[in-house]
């Protein structure tokens, strides 16, 4: 385990951060969407500030164990010599003054300082955001949008947000419906998503990579199944994306697919899914237009892979219990075309 | 002055005597009708453990749904429900009612007094918290258990989110206790500045009695709150406002402020009394008074102050802006130092004595250890740039059971092993006693030392099921075999609870040989508390010989007051006797005004407002008879 510190250094901690560190690598993998393993020069401010936090406490804790056992351990030794010691009085006055009052002041001060100055360094971007990103949260999937000053440019994807290595993006976050919280642990801190409310928020990646999110508010009863993810890659790469989700869907170019095309905009699904450039236009749901890009699905619950998304066409219930989408009724070549259609949509 | 006026000790007449005047009946009549705070202690004690095994129970299910990833022994649905009423249950019903159970029981034989200042509206508040919890957990019979978390944010509590009775059920259940903590903190208000015995002044109260007295009063502020976030919501949801609804104009905030400007006072209101009984028994066994009195009840005092000048810390994720927040930063930061204090205070006292090692210390330094863990992780969630990493993950679940566990069950333990021989007249068992600390105090650590890790891997909190794969799976498997192991040691404690009643060894008077009036009396005390009313010199009464202070209390002799149920008010400051009180007799008016408002409550829930006006009218003319002035009681007190 690394400690980046604001210059990329590592920094050496004392006896009590040595056991917090082995405790610490015992349970951390590399999958891990942990706070303390920043992907970002933000995050890395806070994990740094937490790491600070935890070796003070850590050295408060031990010094108070030993100032508690020590006299527990001569009590226990005087009562197995069968005394009960006689009253008497005493004071202590000094105890409380410098342990009580003088240092934790010291300690507090300083905290509050490096807390302050963290603060003053992640609350804005060090440089003006190169655009903007509006997330809406949802019961139980986050709609993303990329605005853009021409209307036609504008695209909506959805549980998935791809970002450019490197720079910092504003973000306006909304919520349709109840509280929710938007949050990326390895890129910053949380920004709740709160109804009637637009907060303004920033992100950066400074290294390329999958970054887990996930939804911290609880939202009701799918809150456990509102993942997200940030893919940050490289500028160029970027905006090869961006090209493809501004395109329209593309055509079905096998039979197959074109009568999953079909499917799709006559059967229910069209009433709550959008794909641009066909006859589905439905607001209700995630926008499929460019479906197959995407990593997973049903707001992180499942890989996108074709078996697990006919799973959830059947048994989205199942898979996630009390989520909006119906169960469907579909016989098997239905089920099979929607299925090849949507496994084009890239 | 009564306390130079000639006494001469009591004889065995005006004991028998006293008996005939206070007793209360062993008939149906006499136990319903009671107003005797040390039998209505007990029940608040024995009530709040029957929440807290219920809310445990929760707890062990909780922990066996998140053993390992996507398991699915609940559904989402009754996972949410389930963690709601365990938070619900344990903050409301449990961690605030045992600590009023030990005041209740306590105070008047810490004071010297006969009785509460108020009996009548003792009874009234037990049973109006019975009433309360028993609504709360019909909800369970209906499947239509609360299901928004115990913090309920709006708007997933409207109606447009939630149509079933389960936030109803919350929002009048909260309602209806909060009317039993009211009337119950004004009880201790008055018996704090009115019921102590002649020469208590304010500076020799018990530590105890400062801190029920401070959080009575934080309670008077912090609740009209949450009963007005609470009514709000039921408008919201059954009258057609939109308190909450930003749709229509209401603020989702709103809830959280007046929720959180009652929540977190609410913390150190389910820990202050808690400290305060640490406070008592950690000088009984170090053999002297408290180092820095003085500091102690400074500090008692600016906690509660303080306490009204954070909560915002637990919004800090909401979007305020970072100048506000810093304030609100800065004062969670400012309320480490009456703690640190405190817990100076101990290790003072601890330090040059040599600590007589009995159950109830083993729990204590256990619980000193839990203190400072916990307010270490609570600096960490104070400091607002990490707290937005915190914030809503599992690193806050350890905070805050670090805190309530350790603040306020491990010190409510060492208080049982404490006073049981008071209430019981028998010891506790020694050797189980120990078993019952180390299993509590491994399994607690192991259960919830391991959740500050998963937070700090990410995990958030309240998601009924989580993905393997994400370093998650063996800090989880941890918390859950801890949880059992600490489960075990609760059990321990009520095998331990049961068979020392039976047949722990005989107590005597002061078993520990501690220095506070209630030790000056038989255990269990009789029902007239005190045979004279005592007279006080001193902290430590018991202890001045020895001390060699310069003046000496006087429990032996005093006045007896055999005139009927009667005991003596004094001046609030100095405690200057300043006349006698007639208390009330036994009677069955607070227990059916607390039937009427439990009739009131559910004609509210069924929306059958007839129902409704029926009890709120009965309400009033029972309260109309309770208070319909007696003829021949011309000194009656108040109650």
């Amino acid at each position: 385990m690394r400690i980046v510190t604001s210059r990329g250094r590592r920094t050496r901690g004392l006896g009590p951060l040595a056991a917090v560190l082995v405790a610490w690598s015992a349970f951390a993998c590399a999958g891990s969407p942990s706070p303390m393993r920043p992907g970002s020069e933000p995050a890395s401010q806070l994990a740094n500030l937490g790491w600070l936090l935890t070796i003070v406490g850590s050295i408060v804790i031990v010094i108070i164990a030993v100032l508690l056992l020590v006299p527990g351990i001569r009590g226990w030794r005087a009562g197995r010599a069968g005394a009960i010691p006689p009253v008497h009085s005493g004071d202590g006055e000094r105890w409380i003054v410098i342990g009580g009052i003088a240092i934790p002041l010291v300690i507090l001060i300083g905290v509050f300082a490096v807390t302050a100055a963290t603060l003053s360094k992640t609350s804005h971007p060090p440089t003006r955001a190169r655009f903007m990103i509006e997330i809406t949260g949802r019961q139980w999937w986050w709609e993303v949008r990329y605005p853009s000053p021409d209307p036609q440019q504008t695209f909506v994807t959805a549980n998935e947000i791809h970002i450019p290595v490197g720079e910092p993006i504003a973000l306006r976050v909304k919520s349709a419906d109840v509280i929710h919280s938007f949050w990326v642990p390895q890129l910053q801190g949380k920004i709740d998503v709160i109804p009637g409310q637009t907060n303004t928020f920033w992100i950066r990646a400074d290294s390329a990579g999958v970054y887990r999110g996930q939804c911290a508010e609880y939202c009701g009863i799918q809150h456990a199944h509102m993942a997200l993810q940030v893919v940050a890659q490289p500028r160029a790469q970027f905006e090869s994306w961006v090209a493809q989700q501004r395109a329209p869907a593309p055509a079905p170019t096998d039979s197959l697919a074109s009568a999953g095309r079909d499917a799709f905009e006559h059967q229910a699904c069209a009433l709550c899914h959008a794909i641009q450039g066909t006859g589905a236009h439905g607001k209700m749901g995630p926008d499929l237009t460019h479906v197959a890009s995407r990593l997973m699905l049903a707001a992180g619950t499942i890989p996108n892979t074709p078996g697990h998304l006919a799973g959830w066409i059947m048994n989205s219930q199942t898979i996630k219990p009390g989520n909006d989408m119906p169960q469907m009724y579909l016989d098997g070549a239905s089920l099979h075309a929607i299925t090849a259609y949507l496994a084009t949509l890239h | 002055m009564a306390t130079t006026a000639p006494y001469s000790a009591p004889t065995a007449e005006t004991a028998a005597h006293l008996d005939e005047i206070w007793h209360t009946p062993h008939t149906l009549y006499g136990r319903l009708a009671t107003v005797d705070h040390k039998i209505i202690g007990i029940r608040y004690l024995v009530t709040s453990f029957v929440f807290l095994i219920l809310g445990g129970l929760e707890a062990a299910i909780m922990r066996a749904q998140l053993a390992q990833p996507n398991l699915h022994l609940l559904s989402a649905e009754a996972y949410n429900q389930i963690f709601t009423m365990h938070g619900t249950t344990m903050i409301i019903w449990y961690a605030a009612p045992i600590l009023s159970g030990f005041s209740n029981y306590l105070w008047p034989l810490l004071f010297g007094s006969r009785d509460m200042a108020l009996p009548r509206i003792n009874a009234l508040s037990y049973w109006l918290f019975l009433f309360s919890g028993i609504f709360l957990y019909s909800s369970a019979f209906v499947g239509q258990m609360p299901d928004r978390g115990w913090f309920a944010y709006a708007p997933m509590t409207e109606l447009r989110y939630s149509p079933a009775l389960n936030m109803d059920f919350y929002a009048l259940g909260i309602l209806f206790i909060t009317i039993s903590t009211t009337v119950g903190s004004i009880n201790f208000v008055v018996t704090m500045l009115k019921m102590r015995a002649p020469g208590m002044s304010i500076n020799r109260m018990p530590i105890m009695a400062w801190s029920t007295a401070t959080i009575s009063l934080m309670a008077l502020f912090a609740l009209p709150s949450l009963s007005a976030a609470c009514v709000f919501l039921f408008f919201d949801r059954r009258l057609a406002m939109h308190f909450f609804d930003s749709t229509q104009g209401g603020s989702p905030l709103l809830w959280q402020h007046l929720f959180w400007i009652f929540g977190h006072p609410w913390v150190y209101i389910v820990v202050l009394p808690a400290m305060g009984m640490a406070s008592m028994i950690i000088p009984t066994f170090c053999r002297r008074p408290l180092a820095g009195y003085g500091y102690v009840v400074m500090s008692t005092i600016m906690t509660g102050l303080i306490g009204f000048g954070v909560w915002v810390h637990h919004m800090f994720a909401t979007g305020l802006p970072p100048m506000a927040m810093s304030f609100f930063s800065a004062a969670s930061l400012t309320i480490v130092i009456p703690s640190a204090v405190t817990v100076f205070a101990w290790i003072a006292t601890l330090w040059d004595s040599k600590p007589v090692m009995r159950t109830p210390m083993l729990f204590l330094l256990g619980f000193v250890l839990l203190f400072v863990i916990g307010g270490v992780s609570g600096v960490m969630t104070a400091a607002l740039p990490f707290d937005w990493q915190l914030t809503d993950t599992y690193f806050v679940v350890a905070h805050i059971h670090y805190v309530l566990v350790g603040i306020n069950l491990f010190p409510v333990v060492a208080a049982v092993y404490y006073w049981f021989p008071k209430m019981t007249g028998r010891m506790m068992s020694e050797r189980l006693g120990r078993w019952n600390f180390w299993v509590m105090f491994i399994g607690f650590n192991l259960g919830f030392f391991p959740m500050h890790i998963s937070g700090l891997l990410g995990m958030p909190r309240r998601i009924y099921t989580y993905s393997g794969g994400l370093g998650w799976d063996a800090a989880n498997m941890i918390s859950s075999i801890g949880a059992y192991v600490f489960a075990i040691g609760v059990l321990l404690f009520l095998i331990n609870v049961i068979k020392s009643r039976r047949d722990g060894a005989i107590a005597g008077d002061n078993p520990w040989d501690a220095s506070t009036l209630e030790w000056s009396v038989p255990s269990p005390p009789p029902e007239y508390n005190f045979l004279v009313i005592p007279t006080v010199r001193s902290r430590d009464p018991l202890w001045e010989d020895r001390l060699a202070l310069p003046e000496r209390s006087s429990v032996r002799e005093g006045p007896t007051l055999t005139e009927g149920r009667e005991t003596l008010a004094t001046t609030p400051l100095d405690a200057e006797l300043a006349r006698v009180l007639h208390m009330p007799e036994d009677t069955l008016i607070p227990l059916v005004l607390a039937l009427v408002m439990l009739v009131l409550f559910y004609g509210l829930l069924l929306r059958a407002w007839w129902l409704a006006g029926v009890a709120l009218f009965g309400a009033y003319v029972v309260i109309n008879i309770w208070l319909w002035p007696k003829r021949h009681a011309p000194l009656s007190e108040e109650g």
